[in-house]
C-alpha cells in the first residue's frame, strides 16, 4: 500500500494496520526517514547557515506508478506478507517524518532486506525532488554517488 | 500533441513547468526532440548546461535517447532523484 501525501503520520497506527493485514507474519521491519536540521555547504568557503525548511517536489502520477513498481519487486524478491510506504511531500522542516517503509514476513531477515531495498530505490529511482531553504537562498540537493552504489548492490542479489 | 513536463531545477532554469507541441514529422525519437527544443528555443541550451545530469522520462518511465516517440506522448525533462 503507497501514499504520498503532505500530511504527517502516525507510526502506532500504520504498525497497527500493517499487522492487521499482515496475517500470520513472524517480523515487522518499520523504517522512519526524518528531516535533519543539516547546514547548508553548497557555497564554497561559506559559513555553513541551518537549513530552515525542506521543499518537497514530485511528479505526480509517475510518483506512484515508480513506488508500486518498487513495491512489486521486493515481493518478487523477497516472502513478504505486507508492505507500505507513505512518502511525504511539500514543505517540511527539521525533526519532521519524511518517509515510512514498512515489511512484514514471516521471518526477519526477509523483512529488514525488503525495507533496505525499498528505502534504497525510492531515494534515486522515484521522481522526488529536495530543494532546502534557508534564510536567504533555495538550492536544490545533488544526487549522490552513494545512493547509485546503494542501489547496485541489490543487482547481484 | 506531445505534452512536456519540466521539474525541479530545470523547471527553474526554464522557467516553465510543461508545454505543449505538434510532434514534428522529423521527431521520432527523445534525441530527435532534444534537437528540436534547441533549434526552436536556443535558451533551452541551459537545462543542459546548468545540469550535470538530465534525466528524461516518456509516459513516466525513465528512457534512453534513443527512444521512439509517438503522438500523445507524456514527456518530462528533470534532474536525478532526491528523495527518501
Amino acid at each position: 500500500m503507497i501514499s504520498i501525501q503532505n500530511q504527517d503520520f502516525s507510526i502506532a497506527d500504520e504498525y497497527a494496520a500493517l499487522r492487521h493485514r499482515a496475517g500470520d507474519a513472524g517480523a515487522i521491519v518499520t523504517f522512519t526517514g526524518l528531516v535533519r536540521e543539516i547546514y547548508d555547504v553548497s557555497a564554497e568557503g561559506s559559513e555553513p547557515t541551518p537549513v530552515r525548511s525542506l521543499f518537497l517536489e514530485h511528479y505526480p502520477g509517475m510518483t506512484e506508478k515508480c513506488l508500486q513498481e518498487i513495491q512489486q519487486q521486493a515481493e518478487a524478491k523477497w516472502p513478504l506478507l505486507a508492505t507500505r510506504i507513505i512518502h511525504r511531500v511539500g514543505e517540511l522542516h527539521g525533526k519532521d517524518q519524511i518517509v515510512l517503509v514498512a515489511t512484514a514476513s514471516a521471518h526477519r531477515h526477509a523483512a529488514f532486506e525488503a525495507a533496505e531495498f525499498i528505502m534504497d530505490y525510492l531515494k534515486s529511482k522515484a521522481p522526488f525532488w529536495k530543494q532546502q531553504k534557508t534564510a536567504t537562498s533555495s538550492v536544490w540537493v545533488e544526487s549522490r554517488d552513494s545512493d547509485k552504489v546503494a542501489i547496485d548492490r541489490w543487482q547481484d542479489s | 500533441m506531445l505534452r512536456i513536463q519540466y521539474f525541479a531545477s530545470i523547471r527553474e532554469t526554464l522557467g516553465r513547468s510543461e508545454e505543449e507541441l505538434e510532434l514534428p514529422a522529423q521527431v521520432g525519437s527523445v534525441q530527435n526532440l532534444i534537437d528540436h527544443l534547441l533549434s526552436i528555443n536556443p535558451s533551452f541550451q541551459r537545462v543542459f548546461s546548468a545540469h550535470n545530469k538530465v534525466l528524461v522520462a516518456v509516459n513516466q518511465t525513465v528512457v534512453d535517447l534513443d527512444h521512439p516517440l509517438s503522438e500523445n506522448d507524456e514527456v518530462a525533462f528533470f534532474p536525478p532523484m532526491t528523495g527518501g
